[in-house]
């Protein structure tokens, strides 16, 4: 995971040519606690960064998240409708979401390193 | 012995009724007083409440009396209203209590005292009762889930509109409703729709073009006709619609069910079964749907989970669906439901049992067809083809005169028109009433009953005959005798805690005593066998008790003019909200729609403001939890032109008078927005406080907290909004061309008028002294808890002298982090201690919240501080390395007999600490039924329905 980017809002992004892979940190899935339920976006679907594109919950909380690029799904984690604990025990690797395939090329600078947003944990912590 | 010398007005004791509500005695209350440093309770109210807001005057309210007085004033007032016999119908039908669930529910504190089930653990009893009923539901619409209860059937076809708007992929804006929909619901779903900028045409549904995100089809129709919807279902489904259906309960047992005729939804009441007609409610209301849909489902839903040691145990599933969670993006307000009428309604049916159902079904039928008969042999046919229960028939210029035959023989029909009389039949209807109804429509007829139901033959068209069977599980065909009825009750009631039990201490929710004088009228006929729509002149012993109400709760509130329309908390906040926007059109201002609220808010604010179209606007908290005037004045001002309204609970959620409330008002009022006081915590001002005078414009009250009707375990609530003069107008309408123009909000004119004597008995019998009284002992007990706990817990938040007000925070949090021990660990601990937990998580995640309220005495108060502070022992014992964290009696808690008395025994303590850690537990000992629920296995697992007996291997 060393070359994915990170958001504030607590999300994995990892670039691999023009397709970006999309999933929770392990500290969002520890807030969360247990996940019950993950709604993937459709197939096909536009999205804009910041659309609302998934939804993951958990027995006492409710998380939207959000699209931290343009693009359209190419993919989603079908694994995550059987087995939605895979976001809590591998949050970054079998636990990923959605694929975007870019729309608009990547601006990393709206993005934290792992080393920034493990800095960004402790600021906020 | 020298016996003081008394007056025959102390020997009256015209004031026992508040010695008997207050819980701490005289001399109680100055000990505990003394342990505050106080003298009096006017000193310590003087500490908590801000003076700028203090009443100068007593309550414009009569002193309190007797509870024999008071219950023979109302049997006066009992007596103006004359109970007729009815066939209006229209979703209010007459049905018969089964006595035996009468008194062992109805009538049974274990059941209404209780809360909602939110602590499983304690609340297995009503949450298999709920099970009960939403098997029912599925069972008889044919769908796959049902939820355990809606407010009424219109506020059920409302969610079931809004639930079609959130699922539909229809680009229509558009909802199509039946018109031979029962009026009401019509109404409220216009109510609803308004603001969602939804479009509803009401049309015949032959009409239908196919262009509408979703459909309401009534089944049968308010006319009585049976109509056959699959192909008007199959029609909005392909253009991406969904299909609602508002089916008759009783109907569905002889009929073929919506989910088999393709239905997507089906609402409705099930007031029929066993539950009084009360006047228009409280009933049970029901949506049941497609399994698809389960997680935009609104309401309440229980689920089958398993407990710490495997076994099936039941709990509220998917609650992330819920206002508390999702705020304003929760699939509905709805906070309290109907619990207390959904288990009658769900034991009704398991007493019954199917055959029972179908005799019931097949009488009511018979009888209609039979009455059909005779009328079409005197040439006065039905204008409908097929029917149930209902006819109508077309009466032409007789019709007003047999109507007022009919009330000179105590009987009320339906007077659709000038020309059309409706009727319908139901459980409590004998061959002789069909007779008379014969003798009333018909003048000489000479027909024979027997003759004429020899003849007749079924009115339900062949396609729409019910072919599958329904209610098969065993709990429906098991309990048939009385005997075995009153054991199952008692058997699901001892396994809960309700106030019979124990104090419940829950914050916010104020679980106080709900008197028997008090509960006693609601079973009088003059209250329960009202018909919502019986003739004005028939109803003025309703109408004396709830004007006589209203200005009492003005008096107490001072507002201007109150509605007892809205039947649950929620939907006074609803209707507050809508008097507001409804005033702000009024004024040219319909652009104001922005609504501040404290991020300290409960759940339902934003969600109800939600509904009424408004966007929320956070306002930040302090540290204290006061809203920040600071934050407040930047947005107030950035809005000013679109501020609609504040939603202010006070005492805040926080459980702290808040100094700066007046000038939160004035900062809004000077932008052009309008106050709304949440008055979820009014049990700390009555008597002291009024949000009508210091700075509301309207407040919701929860008569099920501060009036003492009982929570029912999860409802019946009442919430009437209280408002001032300027808002009066926009007040629900309760009938027709009246003052009130608002729109309606609940299916009855006044929500759940059957169960508002209860609030009448308790102001009446408390007088302006007993109701101050009762404000200042709820601030004065919550306040010697939190001093007896603070050595060991830290208090979250404290008003301007370091007092709390009715409730207090335990900042647990702490502990989390230094030991490991969390809040649910203390919340489950403290049931084997026989407790139900205090409110956990909110308004702070990861606190408890505790409100003692005015009932309890001095020794239970005293009997929970001491196992609360047993618990922080045991916490300590776990810090100090006695236990380890996975061994311990707190993260094992609770303990079940089976765990307790189990042949094998390895745990780091003993049994004895693990079920009686506290002396006094072994002259009274709580078991819980199961251990602590596995939320997670639940919701990953959803099953709603009666387990088969496989899932108990």
């Amino acid at each position: 995971m060393s070359k994915a980017v990170y958001t504030q809002d607590h999300e994995w992004v990892l670039i691999e040519d023009d397709v970006a892979t999309i999933g929770v940190t392990e500290f969002a899935q520890e807030q969360l606690g247990d996940v019950v339920f993950v709604e993937l976006p459709e197939l096909g679907a536009e999205l804009s960064a910041g659309d609302e594109a998934a939804v993951v919950e958990s027995v006492k909380a409710a998380g939207e998240i959000n699209s931290p690029l343009n693009g359209i799904v190419l993919a989603v984690n079908e694994a995550l409708i059987q087995s939605p604990d895979l976001l809590n025990s591998a949050p970054q690797t079998d636990g990923w979401m959605f694929k975007l395939s870019l729309t608009d090329g990547l601006d990393v600078s709206k993005f934290m390193s792992s080393d920034e947003y493990q800095q960004f944990l402790v600021s906020n912590d | 012995m020298l016996q003081k010398k008394r007056t025959l007005a102390e020997l009256q004791n015209a004031a026992e009724f508040i010695a008997r509500h207050v819980g701490p005695s005289t001399d109680e209350q100055q000990q505990m007083l003394s342990t505050l440093g106080c003298t009096n309770l006017q000193q310590l109210t003087a500490q908590v409440v801000p003076k700028a807001i203090a009443m100068a005057d007593d309550l414009a309210i009569v002193d309190g009396c007797t509870e024999a007085q008071a219950l023979a004033e109302l049997r006066e007032i009992a007596g103006h209203n004359r109970v007729f016999k009815s066939f209006i119908g229209q979703g209010y039908y007459g049905t018969i209590t089964p006595n035996v669930i009468q008194r062992n529910i109805l009538e049974n504190p274990a059941w209404y005292t209780a809360y909602t089930p939110y602590q499983p653990e304690i609340s297995q009893g009503r949450l298999e009762a709920l099970i009960n009923f939403q098997t029912m539901i599925s069972d008889l619409t044919g769908m796959e889930i049902s939820n355990s209860s809606m407010l009424d059937e219109g506020t059920a076809a409302a969610e079931a509109m809004a639930l079609c708007q959130r699922m539909s992929k229809s680009k229509s804006s558009r909802f199509f409703v039946d018109s031979d929909c029962l009026p009401q619901t019509i109404d409220v779903i216009k109510t609803r729709a308004e603001p969602m900028d939804i479009e509803v045409v009401v049309a015949d549904p032959a009409s239908f073009s196919g262009d509408a995100f979703g459909i309401l089809l009534q089944y049968p129709g308010a006319s009585g006709e049976v109509r056959d919807f699959r192909e008007i279902i199959g029609k909005v489904q392909a253009q991406k619609g969904l299909a609602v259906m508002a089916a008759d309960i009783l109907s569905l047992v002889l009929l073929e069910s919506p989910g088999s005729l393709g239905a997507d939804v089906a609402i409705g009441t099930t007031q029929r079964f066993g539950v009084p007609l009360g006047f228009g409610g409280p009933h049970a209301g029901y949506m049941a749907i497609r399994e698809a849909y389960k997680r935009n489902l609104p309401g309440r839903l229980v689920g089958l989970s398993q407990d710490a040691n495997g076994d099936p145990a039941y709990r509220l599933a998917l609650q992330t669906r819920e206002q508390h969670i999702r705020r304003e993006k929760a699939t509905s307000n709805i906070c309290t439901a109907q619990v207390l009428l959904a288990v009658i309604a769900g034991m009704y049916a398991v007493y019954h049992g199917p055959e029972g159902l179908q005799r019931i079904a097949q009488r009511v039928h018979l009888l209609t067809c039979v009455l059909a008969q005779g009328l079409r042999l005197n040439k006065m046919v039905p204008t409908n083809k097929y029917w149930f229960d209902t006819l109508t028939l077309h009466t032409g210029k007789r019709t007003e005169q047999i109507v007022a035959t009919a009330e000179e023989r105590e009987i009320n029909l339906r007077q659709i028109d000038a020309e059309h009389i409706g009727l319908s039949i139901d459980e409590t209807t004998s061959s002789d009433d069909i007779v008379t109804l014969w003798d009333i429509l018909l003048g000489e007829h000479g027909l024979n009953l027997d003759a004429v139901t020899a003849e007749v033959a079924s009115s339900v068209p062949d396609d729409l005959i019910r072919t599958d069977g329904f209610l098969s599980h065993p709990r429906f065909n098991s309990y048939h005798s009385e005997t075995e009825m009153l054991r199952y009750l008692r058997r699901l009631a001892d396994k809960d805690i309700a106030l019979d039990r124990a104090m419940i201490p829950l914050g916010s929710c104020t679980m106080k005593l709900n008197a028997t004088a008090e509960m006693l009228p609601i079973t009088w006929p003059e209250f329960s066998n009202m018909h919502p729509f019986a003739p004005i002149d028939q109803t003025a012993g309703y109408r004396l008790m709830i004007d006589q109400l209203e200005s009492m709760l003005c008096a107490a509130t001072g507002y201007d003019a109150m509605s007892l329309q809205p039947n649950a908390g929620s939907q006074g906040e609803y209707a507050g909200l809508l008097a507001i926007r409804g005033y702000h059109e009024s004024r040219g201002d319909a652009h104001r729609t922005m609504c501040l609220i404290p991020s300290s808010a409960h759940g339902t604010n934003p969600a109800s403001a939600q509904m009424c179209g408004m966007k929320v606007v956070l306002v930040k908290c302090d540290d204290q939890g006061n809203v920040d005037i600071a934050d407040l004045k930047e947005k107030a001002a950035a809005h000013s032109q679109n501020l609609a309204a504040i939603m202010v609970t006070y005492p805040s959620t926080h459980g702290v008078f808040e100094e700066g409330i007046k000038e939160i008002c004035q900062i809004v009022h000077d932008h052009g927005g309008q106050v709304y006081i949440d008055g979820a915590n009014l049990n700390a001002m009555v008597g002291v406080c009024q949000p009508g005078k210091f700075g509301g414009d309207v407040s919701h009250l929860n008569l099920h907290k501060t009036f003492c009707i009982p929570h029912g375990g999860g409802g019946p609530g009442v919430g009437p909004i209280g408002v001032g003069e300027h808002l009066a107008p926009f007040l629900p309408k309760e009938s027709e061309g009246g003052e009130r123009r608002g729109a309606q909000v609940s299916a009855a004119p006044f929500g759940s008028a059957s169960i508002l004597p209860i609030t009448w008995m308790y102001i009446r019998m408390m007088g302006r002294v007993g109701l101050k009284q009762a404000t200042e002992v709820a601030i004065l007990n919550a306040n010697y808890i939190a001093n007896r706990l603070q050595e060991h817990y830290q208090v979250l938040y404290t008003g301007a002298n370091g007092r709390v007000a009715h409730e207090c925070i335990l900042d647990v949090r702490p502990i989390k982090d230094d030991v490991g021990i969390s809040v649910d660990d203390i919340a489950k601990r403290l049931i084997d201690y026989g407790f139900h937990a205090p409110t956990m998580s909110f308004p702070v995640s990861g606190t408890l919240m505790i409100e003692p309220t005015e009932s309890e005495s001095m020794a239970e108060l005293d009997r929970f501080c001491d196992a609360m502070i047993a618990i922080k022992n045991e916490v300590n014992q776990v810090a100090n390395g006695e236990f380890q964290l996975d061994d311990n009696p707190l993260v094992s808690a609770p303990h079940t007999a089976a765990i307790v008395t189990a042949d094998n025994w390895t745990r780091a303590y003993s049994r004895s600490q693990a079920a009686y850690p506290m002396d006094s537990l072994r002259d009274y000992k709580y078991w819980p039924p199961v251990g602590r629920l596995d939320n997670v296995f639940g919701d990953r697992n959803l099953i709603c329905s009666c387990p088969s007996m496989s899932d108990y291997e």
